[in-house]
């Protein structure tokens, strides 16, 4: 009984989101405060019942309840506690489940913490965001029920896919729903501004954080992705452009544009059409990740029973997304201001030029994902668009926008001048040709491409640090209040993310460049060397696992005859999928390279083949990863937000010492 | 591999008669008989797709008839055909589907083209709209009836 | 003005109409150009007699259907009945036996009936590669000259053949009768 529960909470959030995109909507129109309020009991009522019901499907995989058909074939007897946990989420119907479940924790946390925006705004936030809900839940209860029954049930499950048994699994679905899902709720602050003709340096400053928010969660979940790939498959590779990687890759490069164009229109009330279109497209670019993924149009060439259903109603809910929302874009974007004036060079013509870049990325890879679709639906051919084409068109796309990096920050407002900004940054400038120059050196052989990404990323480094020196102003002060100038949360913020973009951009540049990969054959007592360093195997032995059986091989890593690690690489059997092996590589972290193996497959003899990597600056990219992540959240942690919120009690147009005019539009 | 890992995670099937493993690719070492057959080899396989995976290279993927593929890259390096002709001769049985560097031909074009025509509208968006806000008279920042509320706060304060 | 907001909603329309027809696509069809190519040539072992060579040439002579299969792949299994069909209505099929082993691929065959008039023993699909196979089941039309006609990737069905394979078939072999004709009635004249 206990699943029906499940699915009946997950019905009467349905109804409750159904109330929630109408009832604060018609208030907000009438101006009934009654009607408005509603808004935020019902987000909290449909994130309970969304809880209640995902709490039921953990729990019948807890319990081993067969009876359910997904839990059945997910999860069996002796999967461990943890992946039963995380099993929920290993496939379509309870990932899509967790997916509806953030989106509830979304709207409850816009209710919760923003208590103190104008009450007309924020019922239209939450019913914009009632209605993606209702598309969602009704998508998850129609098509994809997670609470189907199989009666009578079998005696065991057939067992999670060994890939999804691992840690990464535990981080990566709930971060990159977080934030997937976050971009939702910038569309709804963006709708919302719409609807109430309210679009001003304030609405900037109330729908930044979520952004960054949401912002922070998708880099994560992209980055914790990418890491399990490159660690748990024993690919050595971190990024595929696969259509589905692509997928999330798609919103990340729009939604930081985002970022950057929400900050020109709220210090300087600029670029207000073009935030708003970025949201609707970040948002529709989310709903076509799904598409993409759930739907079998790109991936599937070889899924034989996809469910044309699903796409059907994904593409329906594309539709009325960017119909409905580009209707009200049409019909109200003419009537928002431009911003204010600004010269060929200057922070705002800076930041345009970052968001043309960084659009331009994302056509171009949205092109090359899409165009073997388009010319298979027009009958010109079958072709296959892979890593060669992507790396070839993205990296010239991503240069420029590295050399503005650095630049922006140190350019003012309004108006600038180019001579000014090289007499203040000609050292820097030489100082990362210089050191760029040379660091290739101390790996390998000279490149120029591998070169100029590492200028480009000192420049980067170089820039925030000369910034922030800037701006502790004159020594003669004291230190602690210098430096509390520089603490000043998005400042920092700012420069720790970009700093984190010039670490990942190192890591890019050296990986790929310089890594060495070998494949040997070794029988116990025998060595390989690669990059410098020497494998030996020691021997193989046979490990028990929770709920597998495993090959392991000891190898011993030596590098000038000095011992670096002991490195135990698996190959693993799993009770339910057997004949499915998994790899189970076995790395050595440093700061400057990562040594790493995998085991293949036992050749003739006791003679086993392996595969020996050296990568060189990986530990780059993870760090990398979590400074621009932990960038974004400081930025978001800002004070002024805070006091933004509670300083607002009543709509009106507020004139903001720091900010350019605030907007006349009609509401 | 990692395709495969999304797409478990989600819950699609795959096709069984390809010989689907999860496990990595690894098989028998290679051996060349100089730098230029292994680079040659090397580079090919990353460009090869194997046909019956869901997006993989020959590289990655595990299935038989990648195995069967790289087999044939091998024999054929060995044997001193250059890369132009290995990737004609899988071209001749699997179609253009096989390459993932598309080649430039009448249906690619615009695939080709599409970054720099991408580049190019985007520097001269970024060119009319900088010299039509430039060109925008300075207004001042505020209107009388802003200023006099500003005045106001400020007394309040 | 105008112009800015009709842009992104055309941009939109195409993109809807475009996954919409993604969506009702027929996605498993893979490219096969081999179709009008003469049969790749290979050389293997004969599956009954591993002394006995097995090249393309054994496929060629008369319209006949090329069939890859092993006894691991269970929709091989499940097409069988078919081709024992038409081996009873009088086509040739020649075969690949793909991957497999030839003791287990004998037994099979022996128990179940053997529709193959020449079976290719392939353990490493050597000739799979040449002939462009993806997986098994795979079946080939090759006319009276040896050129590939058609290609089924996947398992046969009675309505494919209905639809597709059987008219076919009909079509080469009256192109086979014309050529010969012609050919006979050349050598009239010439005699």
């Amino acid at each position: 009984m206990v699943a029906e529960l499940g699915n009946f909470a997950l019905i009467l959030a349905l109804c409750l989101a159904l109330a929630q995109s109408v009832l604060p909507l018609v208030g907000a129109q009438l101006g009934n405060a009654r009607l408005m309020r509603t808004g935020r009991f019902l987000a909290t009522g449909q994130f309970v019942f969304l809880s209640l019901s995902l709490a039921v499907l953990t729990w019948a995989f807890v319990v081993d309840d067969f009876t359910v058909r997904y839990v059945a074939s997910h999860s069996s007897l002796t999967q461990p506690l943890i992946y039963k946990v995380t099993a929920v989420w290993g496939g379509h119907e309870g990932s899509l489940l967790l997916w509806v479940f953030t989106l509830g924790a979304w709207g409850a946390a816009v209710a919760y913490f923003s208590q103190s925006l104008p009450r007309e705004m924020l019922a239209r936030v939450l019913a914009v965001l009632g209605m993606v809900c209702v598309g969602f839940i009704a998508f998850t209860i129609f098509t994809s029920n997670p609470f189907e029954r199989i009666v009578p049930g079998p005696m065991n499950g057939r067992g999670m896919n060994p890939l999804l048994q691992d840690p990464g699994m535990i981080l990566h679905p709930p971060l990159l729903y977080m934030g997937y899902v976050g971009m939702a709720v910038v569309f709804a602050f963006a709708m919302a501004a719409l609807l109430g003709g309210r679009l001003d340096a304030a609405w900037a400053r109330w729908s930044r954080p979520w952004t960054t928010v949401a912002w922070v969660f998708l880099t994560l979940g992209i980055a914790v992705g990418s890491w399990w790939a490159y660690y748990e498959l024993g690919w050595g590779g971190w990024w595929f452009w696969d259509p589905v990687e692509n997928a999330s890759f798609l919103p990340w490069l729009t939604a930081t544009a985002l970022i950057h164009s929400l900050a020109v229109t709220e210090k300087r009330g600029g670029f207000k059409v073009w935030t708003l279109m970025l949201a609707i497209i970040t948002f529709a670019l989310t709903i076509l990740g799904a598409f993409i993924v759930r739907s079998g149009v790109i991936t599937s060439v070889h899924a034989f029973a996809t469910d044309p259903e699903r796409g059907v109603f994904i593409l329906g809910m594309l539709t009325l997304t960017l119909l409905g929302s580009l209707t009200v874009y049409a019909w109200r974007a003419p009537r928002v201001g431009l911003g204010g004036a600004f010269a060929w060079y200057s922070r705002e013509s800076l930041l345009l030029a970052n968001n043309v870049l960084l659009t331009v990325a994302c056509t171009a890879v949205f092109i090359g994902t899409l165009y073997p679709l388009a010319l298979d639906a027009f009958g010109l051919g079958k072709i296959s668009v892979g890593p060669p084409y992507f790396d070839a068109v993205f990296a010239p796309v991503m240069l420029p926008l590295l050399l503005l990096v650095g630049l922006g920050p140190s350019v003012m407002w309004k108006q600038a001048s180019p001579g000014e900004t090289f007499r203040q940054l000609r050292w820097v400038l030489a100082v990362s040709v210089v050191a760029g120059g040379l660091w290739p050196l101390t790996v390998g052989a000279w490149r120029p491409m591998t070169a100029l990404s590492l200028m480009l990323a000192t420049w980067i480094v170089l820039t925030a640090l000369l910034d922030m020196h800037k701006r502790m102003g004159s020594a003669r002060q004291p230190l602690a209040a210098r430096l509390r100038k520089v603490m000043r949360p998005s400042f920092l913020g700012m420069h720790l993310a970009h700093v984190g973009l010039a670490l990942i951009v190192v890591a890019i540049a050296m990986v790929n460049t310089y890594e060495v990969e070998r494949d040997v054959r070794l029988q116990p007592g025998q060595s390989a060397s690669a990059a410098g360093f020497d494998f030996t195997l020691l021997r193989m032995e046979t490990v028990r696992g929770p709920n597998w059986d495993a090959d392991q091989a000891v190898v011993e890593v030596q590098r000038n005859g000095r011992l670096v690690a002991t490195l135990l690489p698996q190959r693993r059997y799993y009770d339910t999928h057997a004949e499915m092996p998994m790899n189970q590589a076995s790395l050595h972290r440093a700061p400057t390279r990562d040594v790493y193996v995998s085991l293949g497959e036992r050749l003739v003899g006791d003679a086993w083949s392996f595969r020996l990597y050296y990568k060189p600056y990986m530990f780059w990219m993870w760090s990398g990863a979590i400074l621009l992540s932990l960038g974004g959240l400081l930025a978001a942690c800002d004070k002024r937000y805070r006091l933004a919120r509670n300083r607002v009690v009543r709509p009106q147009r507020r004139p903001e010492a720091t900010t350019a005019r605030p907007q006349e539009v009609a509401g | 591999m990692k395709r495969s890992l999304f797409l478990s995670l989600l819950g699609l099937p795959l096709w069984l008669a390809a010989g689907l493993a999860m496990a990595l690719a690894i098989g028998q070492p290679v051996e060349f008989d100089n730098e230029a057959q292994k680079r040659q080899y090397d580079t090919l396989v990353r460009e090869l797709r194997c046909t019956v995976c869901q997006s993989e290279t020959i590289h990655e993927s595990n299935a038989e008839l990648a195995a069967d593929m790289r087999r044939r890259v091998y024999d054929m390096t060995l044997a001193g055909h250059d890369a132009d002709a290995i990737i004609e001769f899988m071209v001749q049985r699997y179609g253009d589907y096989v390459r993932y560097r598309p080649p430039l031909q009448a249906n690619t074009w615009l695939l080709w083209a599409s970054p720099f025509l991408l580049m190019f509208g985007g520097a001269l968006v970024w060119w009319r709209i900088v010299v039509g806000r430039r060109g925008m008279a300075e207004r001042p920042d505020f209107t009388e009836q802003e200023r006099a509320v500003l005045e106001r706060l400020r007394h309040d304060a | 003005m105008k112009l800015r907001l009709l842009l992104p909603l055309l941009a939109t329309l195409a993109l809807l109409g475009l996954l919409f027809v993604g969506l009702g696509m027929n996605s498993r069809d893979l490219p096969s150009p081999l179709v009008g190519k003469p049969a790749p040539a290979f050389a293997l072992e004969a599956l009954e007699d591993a002394e006995r060579l097995i090249t393309e040439q054994d496929f060629i002579g008369e319209v006949a259907l090329v069939n890859v299969w092993a006894t691991w792949c269970s929709t091989c299994r499940s097409e069988k009945p078919l081709l024992m069909e038409l081996a009873a209505g009088g086509i040739p099929i020649h075969a690949f036996n793909y991957r497999d082993e030839r003791d287990a691929a004998l037994r099979y065959l022996g128990v179940s009936g053997n529709p193959y008039r020449t079976i290719a023993y392939d353990p490493r699909g050597d000739a799979g590669i040449d002939w462009g196979v993806y997986a098994t089941p795979e079946t080939y039309v090759l006319d009276a000259e040896g050129v590939i006609r058609y290609k089924r990737i996947g398992p046969l069905s009675r309505q494919l053949l209905l639809d597709e394979v059987l008219p076919l078939v009909e079509k080469l072999r009256a192109e086979q009768l014309r050529a010969e004709k012609l050919r006979e009635a050349k050598g009239v004249a010439q005699s």
